[in-house]
This record gives C-alpha cells, sequence and structure tokens, in this order.
C-alpha cells in the first residue's frame, strides 16, 4: 500500500521535473523560462522528498525531508526575482509577443530610476502614460 | 514493481537533465543559463531523493540539503554578478 503511494509521488514528481525543463527548453525569453522552473521544479522536488518521506516512515527521515522542502520553497522565489531583476536590468529582450511590460514607460535604465507614474500630476499636467516621460 | 517505478523515474530524470543541459549550453544571454542552472541543482535533488530511496541509505538527504543550499547561493552570486559587472558599466 505505502509503496503505491510512493511510486505515485515519485512518478508525479519526476513528470513535473520533465515539465520543467521542457518548458525551459521551448518557451521563448527569460521571464517565461523562469515561470517554468520556479514553480513546476519545486513542486517536484517537493513531491519526490514527500515520497522519500512516506518510504522510510521514520519521524528523522521525515523531518529531513520537511526541511528541504521548506528550504526549497523560501529560497526558489527569492532567487527568482534576483535573477529576474538582474535580467531586465541588463536589457534580456522580451519576447515578441509581450503584451504588457509596465517597467518599460516607468523605468529608466540610465539613471537607474522608477517612477510611478503619477509625478506629472503633482505639477498639473496630466498626461497619458504612454507619453508621460517624454512629454516633460 | 518499486525497483521498475524508480528505474522509469530516473529515466526522466535524465531527460530533463538534458533539456536543461541543451538550454544551458544554447541559452542566448547569461541569466538564462543561470536558471537553467537552478533547474539542473533542482533536478539533482530529486535524484538524490530517488537513489535514497533506490539504496535504502536515508543519510543522502544531507547531499540534498547541501545541494539546494549551494544552488541557492550561486544563484545569488551569479545574479549580483549579472547586475554589477555585467553588460553596463554603472
Amino acid at each position: 500500500m505505502i509503496e503505491i503511494l510512493v511510486s505515485v509521488l515519485l512518478l508525479v514528481g519526476a513528470a513535473f521535473m520533465v515539465l520543467a525543463a521542457i518548458g525551459v527548453l521551448r518557451l521563448p525569453d527569460l521571464p517565461t523560462r523562469m515561470h517554468a522552473t520556479t514553480k513546476a521544479g519545486a513542486l517536484g522536488a517537493m513531491m519526490t522528498m514527500g515520497g522519500v518521506a512516506f518510504y522510510f516512515g521514520d519521524s528523522t527521515v521525515a523531518a529531513r525531508a520537511v526541511a528541504i522542502v521548506i528550504f526549497i520553497f523560501l529560497t526558489a522565489p527569492i532567487a527568482a526575482h534576483v535573477i529576474g531583476r538582474a535580467g531586465y536590468f541588463t536589457g534580456t529582450k522580451l519576447w515578441a509577443g509581450t503584451i504588457k511590460d509596465e517597467l518599460q514607460e516607468r523605468y529608466d535604465p540610465v539613471t537607474h530610476k522608477l517612477n510611478s507614474g503619477l509625478e506629472e500630476l503633482k505639477y498639473g499636467q496630466p498626461t497619458r502614460t504612454g507619453k508621460g516621460t517624454s512629454n516633460q | 514493481m518499486l525497483s521498475v517505478v524508480i528505474n522509469i523515474v530516473y529515466l526522466m530524470l535524465s531527460l530533463a537533465l538534458l533539456f536543461a543541459f541543451i538550454r544551458l549550453t544554447r541559452g542566448p544571454s547569461l541569466p538564462d543559463r543561470v536558471v537553467a542552472l537552478e533547474l539542473i541543482a533542482s533536478i539533482v535533488v530529486g535524484y538524490v531523493g530517488v537513489h535514497a530511496i533506490d539504496t535504502g541509505v536515508a543519510s543522502f538527504l544531507d547531499v540534498a540539503i547541501v545541494i539546494a543550499l549551494t544552488a541557492f547561493l550561486a544563484a545569488i552570486g551569479f545574479a549580483r554578478f549579472v547586475e554589477r559587472g555585467g553588460v553596463k558599466n554603472d
């Protein structure tokens, strides 16, 4: 009975890992690739560790497996945030079919400053966000 | 039954490792390669877990902890390197 549970957990975890790898291979640009790896990879590792915990059935082993899962779930978003930030700042090209890039008109890569888009309202010249910085 | 499943899981993880390695070698920019490296570390953590079940040695989980920690530190370090000394010269 426990073997079936362990087998299912291992197989589903490995399937999520394969999905993450296919995503990182096939998706077109950096943010979409990170979208595949951080979520599916962490879920795959979590399910594999769940299989390990159920297979050994020991409290110390289960505690270590849970520690690994908690560590991965704490660090994967931080690492993804830092890498994505670095990639955007160094000017990695986005996919040609990208619909929304809200930082594009707000962020100035030369001065490294991020505008909120509300600065124009303070000077009594409400402008559209698309032309906000070029009007002044 | 479990040994057959373990062999299948080894095969799937090897396939995932191969795909991530292709992205690691082909990735057009350095952040792409860092993302592929992080995925490879995640896959290796899964490998170590499956190997612990395969051999019945629970001490392999310590290896998985260390690999996860090293991968996180490497990702942070690479990101600092890309941001500070990459294309832009601040």
